[in-house]
């Protein structure tokens, strides 16, 4: 044993193992640590009744109660929808399945705040094309459709988030071992009883898994309820963050209140994670099977093409409808307009895209922002996840904790937490640049990469490094001649990862702007704030296009590698 | 005699013929295996039995009830066809314990509760589970899963069970015990088998018969004993049991080993079909050749090229002209090292046309 030498590797680990806590911290911990402690301390003392005041404000408790509402309805929505589309996609003969089952992960494109403001151009009461159309044709005296409402504002989110449900069920459903439905058909039950005792108690972790994301992602989502809640006084935590922070320039009771309503943010996110947590450890069931027929399918008999003409017509509501109203309005002289030919032109969008200096920067920020953030994210993620999946120091305890950090750290508590940590109180001030907006994107986005590499990291076995290590490799030639080349397929998911959704971010940059800092999101909801629809539209419009091209350029990619 | 009876039964899928026309009765308390390499059409037929597979054509009949027909458009769904069923994967429900998996197809049949506890407990009994039912089915063995889902094929005291692999995810000793497990509860229950496997001795430890098959074509149906004696066919002698197949060809009327100068003993002459082939097969099984000397005139010469202890037996490689065979022997008769010139006594010879 003592001809080993250890010191050589054991340096280098060290210094990984050093460098990703560091990374870890400052740009996760230190953030989130900052927001607990302005939450609990008043002029360094400790202070929880100040807490209990602040969250009692009538304001304030009506955010909470707003985003337990608006979350708790588009959970529940989103779970029905979800879980009903991949049992028809999955179980059913519904005509074109695998044609569908890839139609219902087209909304997981369409960013939700874009899809809200189509919905406000549609429905909103008194401008609303649709509810326009409704009262001049039945000559109504009352709107028909508020979408200023808590059930307005939680279809919306529903019609965005349900594949999160969706994407979880059907891969529960189809990597179900079949014979398990078929042991109890040949028991003697009938196909009723079999999805009611067998198939739902066996996908249930999963659809609730899927359910808890949607709860995760809706309680700190900002874009659907600024969009439609804020004109109606319907604020949710992530929105009043932003307004009291907006308002009062960065003050010291708005920080405050923000620290606050951000902890509660951050406590709802762990016990949600917990709970995801727990049910999925206590009810994942091997239930994947070996040999496989094909699952029995529910014959539909006359319901087949009604069931697919329905679901055609869901997208067509969902997706078409909204993209078309943005395009077209995004086409109009003046907002108002009827959509005529003489109305319509390319100008907006020409205008947008070469001379209009907030789009055009916004535009800029957008793309470098995300592809510096995404290479960042990219290589640290790499760095984290080789260390809490393969390496063995002493230590590593405390990253595989900072590691669930990111996870559970909704966007609007990253924003506060880096305004507080980098606006020069520790020396450093990027508050109004687009530096501070990286950071909070690093920080945002870490989740992703994590997931990504250590799920590729995982499949690599420990073998082939200790073969390349006995064949006379160093710990750094071993790495960049086999783990590199081998994670390279995870490399390249995180950075689209975090890429794609960097460039609609909105929940983060819009803490954080200045105006020349404006994202594309940013400048989207500004200009639609300001009354410039038709420029919102249209920029909303170029966003989609990007959004589209690039989403259908890596499925390209991915297949291709995946071949 | 004949109680499940398959008449002129074939299943295409798109233009793949998966089983072609098959006709097959199995009698009442009979354990019958169907046995082949993947994709022969074993498992598919078994589903058609089971109804989880309808028919292209044919009739499926169990007694005097008709289970499947399209041409009459009949067709009985498996949840009627009162069977048991075993599948390779155990599926064993992880969310119900080990006694509520075993009373379900009871519960199903809305018996009695008193009925429901006594028969869900005769059946554990029987497979030894009774400590285990309080148990989730996530905690037992891959042998205890199995045994579950015995149980709850057994519960309803079947007239017909189907086992579709039931041993092959299991280790090589478990699943010897269960091989007599499932034989010992047939003596006890009375129920028809029917038993896919790809594994012969499985299939011959504990069939009444085997049908063996082959890309949807019966090839022989008898008793084990008949088909390890009496091949049909090339297939199934290589398919039961270890083979040799040595090239043999006709000089000027006579047979020779392909790559030998002397003609085969007169006790080892080709078979009458034999003469209208160019080159064909001597079949025989390493464990049926005897080393002989080399003044019988019975004996083929041939060179040793490879010896291995397997333990009670040896394993040798031996070349005759430029083919190689192997032969087992016992220990006590592994006479020969490598590089010796050695005389084969071939006990059983078979011989095959070469495959077309």
């Amino acid at each position: 044993m003592t001809s080993i030498k250890k010191d050589s590797g054991f340096g280098v680990a060290h210094l990984i193992l050093f460098f990703s806590i560091a990374i870890l911290v400052i740009v996760v911990a230190v953030p989130v640590l900052l927001i607990l402690f302005n939450a609990f301390f008043v002029n360094g003392h400790f202070n929880s009744r100040d807490f209990y005041m602040v969250l009692m404000e009538p304001e304030t408790y009506a955010a909470l109660k707003n985003s337990l509402i608006i979350a708790g309805c588009t959970t529940i929505g989103s779970t029905i929808v979800g879980t009903f589309f991949a049992w028809l996609v999955t179980r059913t003969d519904l005509p074109y399945k695998g044609f569908m089952k890839g139609v219902f992960l087209v909304p997981f494109m369409l960013p939700s705040f874009i899809g809200a403001l189509a919905w406000k151009m549609l429905l909103s009461p008194n401008a609303g094309f649709i509810n326009k159309f409704l009262m001049s044709t039945f000559n109504l005296a009352e709107p028909v459709f508020n979408i200023y409402s808590y059930l307005g504002i939680s279809t919306v989110e529903v019609m965005y988030l349900f594949p999160f449900v969706f994407i979880q069920v059907c891969g529960a459903l189809e990597r179900m071992d079949p014979t398990l439905e078929e042991s109890a058909r040949i028991s003697g039950a009938g196909l009723l009883t079999i999805t009611r005792k067998i198939t739902i108690p066996l996908v249930l972790p999963s659809i609730l898994s899927g359910s808890l994301l949607i709860m995760l992602y809706s309680m700190a989502h900002f874009g659907t309820v600024a969009v439609l809640g804020i004109e109606n006084g319907i604020y949710n935590i992530p929105t009043l963050i932003y307004e009291r922070i907006h308002q009062s320039g960065g003050s010291f009771e708005a920080i405050r209140t923000g620290t606050v309503l951000a902890t509660v943010l951050v406590v709802s996110a762990a016990i949600i994670i917990w709970g995801q947590h727990k049910i999925l450890s206590r009810g994942h069931y091997q239930i994947i099977g070996g040999k496989s027929f094909r699952p029995m399918e529910l014959k539909l008999r006359g319901l087949r093409y009604p069931l697919l003409a329905f679901c055609i017509l869901y997208i067509a509501f969902t997706i078409l409808l909204p993209t078309t109203v943005i395009f077209l309005v995004g086409g109009l002289k003046t907002y108002g307009l009827a959509f005529t030919m003489e109305n319509l032109s390319l100008a907006n969008y020409k205008y947008i895209l070469t001379e209009y200096t907030v789009t055009k920067d916004a535009i800029f920020n957008s793309v470098s922002l995300g592809l510096v953030a995404a290479i960042i994210t990219m290589f640290a993620g790499v760095m984290i996840s080789y260390v809490i999946v393969k390496m063995k120091v002493r230590g590593k305890g405390i990253l595989e904790f900072l590691g669930m950090l990111p996870f559970s750290v909704p966007g609007s508590v990253i924003a506060l937490g880096v305004i507080l940590a980098w606006s020069g109180q520790f020396g450093i001030n990027l508050y109004n640049t687009v530096w501070i907006i990286l950071v909070a994107y690093i920080a945002r986005y870490m989740a992703f990469s994590l997931k990504a590499n250590s799920a590729a990291l995982e499949q690599v076995h420990d073998s082939l490094m200790e073969a390349s290590r006995s064949c006379g490799a160093t710990m750094w030639q071993s790495l960049k001649d086999i783990v590199i080349p081998l994670v390279r397929p995870g490399m390249f998911a995180s950075f689209f990862l975090i890429f794609l959704p960097a460039l609609r971010e909105l929940t983060v940059s819009i803490m954080l702007y200045s105006p020349t800092t404006r994202t594309i999101g940013v400048a989207i909801y500004t200009l639609n704030e300001d009354g410039e629809t038709v420029m919102s539209a249209a920029l909303a419009g170029i966003a989609l296009i990007i959004i589209v091209t690039g989403q259908t350029l890596i499925n390209h990619f991915t297949k291709k590698a995946g071949e | 005699m004949s109680y499940i009876r398959l008449v002129n039964v074939t299943k295409r899928f798109g233009n793949v013929t998966a089983v072609n026309n098959l006709n097959l009765e199995i009698g009442k308390g009979e354990c019958f295996s169907m046995l082949g390499p993947s994709g022969c059409g074993k498992t598919t037929t078994l589903r058609m039995v089971s109804g989880f597979e309808d028919l292209s054509e044919g009739e499926v009949w169990v007694g005097d009830r008709l289970l499947s027909s399209p041409k009459k458009h009949h067709y009985v769904p498996p949840e009627n066809r009162n069977f048991g069923m075993v599948f390779q994967a155990f599926a064993v429900w992880p969310h119900m314990t080990v006694y509520e998996n075993v009373a379900f197809p009871l519960r199903i049949r809305k018996l009695p509760e008193n009925e429901i506890e006594k028969r869900t407990t005769d059946a554990l009994k029987s497979t030894n589970l009774l400590q285990a039912a309080e148990d989730s089915p996530a905690s037992l063995s891959g042998g205890g899963k199995q045994r579950v889902a015995l149980a709850r094929a057994l519960a309803i005291n079947p007239d017909v069970m189907l086992l579709d692999e039931p041993l092959s995810s299991l280790d090589p000793h478990l699943r010897e015990e269960m091989r007599f497990e499932i034989k010992d509860l047939q003596r006890k229950y009375g129920f028809s088998i029917i038993y896919v496997t790809h594994d012969q001795s499985e299939a011959m430890a504990l069939s009444d018969r085997i049908m063996v098959m082959k890309l949807g074509v019966v090839q022989q149906i008898d008793t084990p004993l008949n088909i390890y004696n009496n091949p049909a066919n090339r297939f199934v002698f290589s398919f039961i049991g270890l083979s040799n197949f040595t090239n043999t060809l006709w000089k000027d009327g006579v047979a020779y080993i392909q790559g030998t100068d002397k003609p085969l003993p007169a006790t080892l002459q080709p078979s009458a079909a034999m003469h209208q082939e160019e080159i064909f097969s001597l079949a025989s099984r390493p464990g049926e050749i005897e080393f002989t000397s080399s003044t019988d005139p019975n004996g083929v010469r041939g060179l040793v090229t490879r010896k291995a202890f397997l333990g009670e037996i040896v394993d040798y490689q031996i070349k005759i002209g430029d083919q190689s065979l192997r032969v087992q022997l016992g220990r006590r008769d592994a006479a020969h090292e490598v590089d010796e010139t050695c005389y084969l006594h071939f006990l059983r010879p078979f011989w095959y046309a070469l495959d077309k």
